[in-house]
C-alpha cells in the first residue's frame, strides 16, 4: 500500500465526492441552466452545493462563485479586482511566495504598467504586518496573498491586512489565496474583511476540475472569462457539476477543523521528533506553520533523487524544489536557504487519514536513504 | 474514383543486380508501416512502385503521413485512377487537385499515352485538360516553363492516372539493407537524432539504455521510450534493452578517482552494450557523440572508450555542431521530448573537473579496483527488453 504523503499537492478523494459525482455523471448529468426538469434539478443541487460551501464559511450563497480550479479562481480575482480598480491607482502589493496561479498573474499585470511590491519572507518563510504597512498606499488597488503557503507552510497574516488598508486610506481590494488553508485552518472572510478568496476542491478530499472563489457582497470585479454569463456572469462556462456537487460533499464529510487539525498536528510534531537526530536532515519550515506541510532537506541527496528513492519505495512526497536541472523554489530561494538545502529540500504533506505507522515507516526509509544514496 | 500511392525510390536504382532485394525489402517495410492503416497492394514496375488500397475505408490522408517517414522513398505521389474516358478525365483532374491548384499560380499539364488505342494523342489530351482546369479555377496562369504545379495525365493499360506535384520522401536507404546495430541512448538531444541518421542509411535499430534508479527516475525511462517510438516511425520497430546501471555507478563513485568517473563508466557502457549487441545478432554500436561536446567525447577520451569497444562504434554525429544536431531534432520531432528536464545516467554523479585527456593506462589501474567482468555480467544480464513501435 502507498503512503502518501502529497496531501497539498492533491488528497484522496473522499467516498461522498467520489458517491456524488458518479450519480451525477450517471443519472442527474442536466445542464443547470436548462429549463426542463433535469435542468432544473441540476440547479436545485448547483444550489445546495453553494449553500454547503457558503456555509463552511459563514457567508451567504451569493458570495460563492464556482470556478474550474484554483487557479481559475485566482486569475478571475487578480486580474478581475485589478482591471476593476485600475483607475483607482495602479500599486500592486503582494509577496515574494505566491503560487504561480496568483504570481504570473501579478507579472502580466506588472507588464501591463502596474507597479508591483514583492514583499519577501523571513528565513521562516513568514511575513510581517508591518511590511504590508510599509508597502500599501493610497495609490494600491489589490493586495494579494496566500492565507498558507503551499512549500513550507507558514501562515501568512492574511486576516490583519484589511485594517492596513483602511488605516492607509488605500481603495485596494485583499484577495487571498486560501487553497492550502481552507478547510484546514479556520478562516472567516467576513470578519476578517476579506473581499476577495480561493479555494479548491481536490485539495480537501474532493474531485479536480472544481474551485471557488468568495466575493464579498458589493464588491464589483471584472469577469476575466466570457461567454453564457454563468456563475452571475463572473466565471461564464456550463458549470462542471459532478466536479461542484463532490467538492460540497466532501466539505460536508470533512466535519469539524479542530479535530482533523489536531490530529495532523500530532502526527507532525511526531515526524519532526523522530528526524531531529537524523544528521543530514534539516527542517525548513517554521515551528508555527500549518502542520499539514512539512518541508525538510535530506542534505546532499538531490530532491528528485529522494523523491524517486522514496516512490520506490512506495512512499509519496514532493521535491520541494523542481529538479536539479530546472529552476529552483521561488519560496525557499525567497526565504535565503542556502542552495544546498533548496537543492535537497521535500515537502511532506498530510492529511487526517494518515497514520503514526506510516510516519515510522517514512522515518526508516529516510535513514535508508542515508545509507544507500550518500558517498560517506 | 480510386486512389493510389506512386513511388520513386531514388538510390535502390543504382543497386544494379541487387536491386531486386533492396525494392523487396522496400515493398515490404512500406506494407508493415501502413498496416494500422490497411491492407495495400504494391507493384513494382521499372523504378515506380505503385501502392494500392486493398481495403474499403482506407485513409489516404494517414496513409501519405507514414509514407513520408519511409527511408528508401526519394519522393512520391498521390494519384487518382480513373476510367479510360476523357469525359471522366476532365471530370476528375480540376477536383481530385484543387486543393494543390488553388495554392498555385501557373500550372501546366502534361500527358502520357502507353496505350496508344486511346482515341486523343499526348497533346490533345493535356489542351482540353488545362482548358478544363482554367474553367474551374479562374486565377490560375498557363507556364510550361516554370509552372507551380504540373498536372500530369497518364494513360495506362487498364487505369487514366492523374497526379500534381510529387512530394519529396525521407531518402535514404530501406531499413534491413544496410545490417543492424544498436544505439547507445541516454535521453538527450544527440543519440535519437544518431540513431536516425543511422535508420536513414537502411540500418535495423537495437537500443540500449542504462537506468540508475533511484538517482534517475522513472519519467527518465518514459522519456527515453518516447524518444524511440519518435525514431521508429521511421526506422521501424526497435528492440529496446534497460540496462540496470545503479550498482556499478555507486561502485565507481566509492573506488575509483572522481575525474576519470565518467569514462570508467561510459568503458562499462561500452563492454556491456558489446555483449548485449552480439546476443542479438547487431554489427556494431551507435552513439551520438560529437567531438569536443563534453569531456568525454575529446579525442583521447573516445579512444579511451573505444578500446573496450569488440565492434565498430559509429557516431554519425562526430563533426556536427549542436545548432546541425538541434535541427535535424526538431525535424525528426525528438527536439520537445528530450529537453523534458530529467536527469539521465550521464548526468548522475558527474565529477567536477572529469579529465579531458585521459591516458588508458590510467583507466586499467584505476578499474583494477572493481571486478568488471562480475559487474558487466550482472548488468547484461539483468537487462529488460520491450519492444518499442
Amino acid at each position: 500500500m502507498a503512503i502518501y504523503l502529497d496531501n497539498s499537492a492533491t488528497t484522496k478523494p473522499c467516498k461522498a465526492a467520489a458517491d456524488t459525482a458518479l450519480r451525477l455523471i450517471t443519472d442527474e448529468y442536466g445542464n443547470p441552466s436548462s429549463l426542463h426538469f433535469m435542468g432544473f434539478e441540476a440547479d436545485r443541487i448547483l444550489g445546495s452545493a453553494r449553500q454547503t460551501v457558503a456555509d463552511s464559511l459563514k457567508v451567504e450563497p451569493s458570495c460563492i462563485y464556482f470556478t474550474p480550479s484554483g487557479t481559475a479562481a485566482n486569475n478571475t480575482a487578480v486580474f478581475g479586482a485589478a482591471k476593476a480598480l485600475r483607475r483607482r491607482g495602479n500599486r500592486i502589493v503582494t509577496t515574494a511566495i505566491e503560487h504561480p496561479s496568483v504570481a504570473r498573474c501579478i507579472d502580466a499585470l506588472e507588464a501591463e504598467g502596474f507597479e508591483v511590491v514583492r514583499l519577501a519572507p523571513d528565513t521562516d518563510g513568514n511575513i510581517s504586518v508591518s511590511q504590508f504597512e510599509n508597502a500599501v498606499n493610497e495609490k494600491t488597488v489589490l493586495v494579494s496573498l496566500m492565507a498558507v503557503n503551499n512549500e513550507v507552510g507558514s501562515v501568512l497574516p492574511f486576516d490583519k491586512i484589511k485594517k492596513v488598508i483602511t488605516r492607509k486610506n488605500s481603495p485596494a481590494l485583499l484577495h487571498v489565496d486560501a487553497i492550502q488553508g481552507y478547510m484546514k485552518l479556520e478562516i472567516k472572510p467576513e470578519k476578517c474583511g476579506i473581499d476577495l478568496m480561493s479555494m479548491s476542491a481536490h485539495k480537501i478530499h474532493g474531485l479536480k476540475g472544481a474551485g471557488a472563489l468568495y466575493i464579498r457582497k458589493g464588491v464589483r470585479i471584472l469577469p476575466h472569462i466570457l461567454g453564457g454569463g454563468q456563475e452571475n456572469g463572473i466565471v461564464s462556462g456550463t458549470q462542471a457539476m459532478p466536479n461542484i456537487a463532490a467538492f460540497a460533499a466532501a466539505v460536508e464529510s470533512l466535519g469539524s477543523i479542530e479535530k482533523r487539525y489536531d490530529h495532523v498536528k500530532a502526527l507532525n510534531a511526531y515526524l519532526r521528533e523522530q528526524i531531529s537526530d537524523i544528521d543530514f536532515v534539516t527542517i525548513n519550515s517554521p515551528e508555527e506553520a500549518l502542520p499539514y506541510i512539512l518541508n525538510i532537506s535530506l542534505i546532499c541527496i538531490p530532491s528528485q533523487v529522494s523523491v524517486n528513492y522514496f516512490s520506490q519505495n512506495g512512499i509519496c512526497v514532493s521535491a520541494g524544489s523542481a529538479c536539479a536541472k530546472g529552476h529552483r523554489s521561488d519560496t525557499l530561494t525567497a526565504m535565503g536557504l542556502s542552495n544546498e538545502r533548496i537543492d535537497s529540500a521535500i515537502r511532506v504533506s498530510f492529511s487526517y487519514e494518515n497514520t503514526k505507522d506510516e510516519m515510522d515507516c517514512f522515518v526508516s526509509k529516510i535513514k535508508d536513504a542515508g545509507q544507500e544514496l550518500l558517498k560517506r | 474514383m480510386k486512389e493510389i500511392i506512386l513511388i520513386k525510390n531514388g538510390e535502390i536504382a543504382l543497386k544494379g543486380l541487387n536491386r531486386n532485394s533492396f525494392e523487396a525489402t522496400l515493398a515490404k517495410n512500406i506494407k508493415r508501416r501502413l498496416a494500422d492503416v490497411g491492407k495495400v497492394n504494391i507493384l513494382c514496375q521499372q523504378s515506380t512502385m505503385t501502392v494500392e488500397p486493398a481495403e474499403d475505408g482506407f485513409d489516404m490522408d494517414e496513409a501519405i503521413e507514414i509514407i513520408k517517414k519511409v527511408f528508401g522513398i526519394a519522393g512520391f505521389q498521390r494519384a487518382a485512377a480513373v476510367e479510360k474516358d476523357m469525359d471522366v478525365i476532365l471530370a476528375t483532374a480540376p477536383e481530385y487537385l484543387a486543393d494543390q491548384l488553388e495554392e498555385a499560380k501557373s500550372f501546366k499539364v502534361e500527358a502520357k499515352r502507353s496505350d496508344k488505342r486511346f482515341p486523343l494523342t499526348s497533346p490533345e489530351i493535356s489542351r482540353n485538360v488545362g482548358e478544363a482546369i482554367l474553367r474551374k479555377h479562374h486565377h490560375l496562369k498557363v507556364d510550361v516553363h516554370n509552372p507551380d504545379i504540373t498536372v500530369t495525365v497518364e494513360v495506362r493499360d487498364s487505369f487514366a492516372f492523374i497526379r500534381g506535384n510529387q512530394i519529396r520522401g525521407a531518402g535514404g536507404m530501406p531499413v534491413g539493407t544496410g545490417g543492424k546495430a544498436a544505439i547507445l541512448i541516454s535521453g538527450g538531444i544527440d543519440s535519437p537524432v544518431a540513431a536516425w541518421m543511422m535508420a536513414k542509411r537502411g540500418v535495423t535499430l537495437d537500443a540500449i539504455h542504462f537506468a540508475s534508479p533511484p538517482f534517475t527516475s522513472p519519467q527518465s525511462e518514459q522519456k527515453v521510450h518516447d524518444l524511440l517510438s519518435q525514431v521508429a516511425k521511421y526506422s521501424g520497430n526497435i528492440a529496446l534493452f534497460t540496462v540496470p546501471f545503479t550498482d556499478i555507478q555507486q561502485k565507481i563513485r566509492a573506488n575509483c578517482p572522481e575525474d576519470l568517473f565518467t569514462l570508467i563508466m561510459r568503458r562499462f557502457m561500452m563492454r556491456i552494450s558489446n555483449r548485449i549487441a552480439q546476443r542479438n545478432g547487431c554489427s556494431a554500436l551507435i552513439t551520438g557523440e560529437s567531438i569536443g561536446q563534453v569531456a568525454s567525447q575529446t579525442m583521447p577520451a573516445l579512444a579511451c572508450t573505444d578500446a573496450v569497444a569488440e565492434m565498430p562504434v559509429f557516431r554519425p554525429l562526430i563533426a556536427m555542431d549542436k545548432e546541425e544536431i538541434i535541427r535535424i531534432s526538431r525535424k525528426i520531432e525528438t527536439f520537445d521530448i528530450s529537453i523534458r528536464p530529467y536527469e539521465d545516467c550521464c548526468t548522475v554523479f558527474t565529477p567536477k573537473h572529469p579529465r579531458t585527456r585521459p591516458k588508458i593506462e590510467m583507466l586499467i589501474e584505476s578499474e583494477k579496483a572493481l571486478d568488471v567482468d562480475a559487474l558487466v555480467e550482472e548488468a547484461v544480464n539483468g537487462a529488460r527488453l520491450e519492444i518499442i513501435r
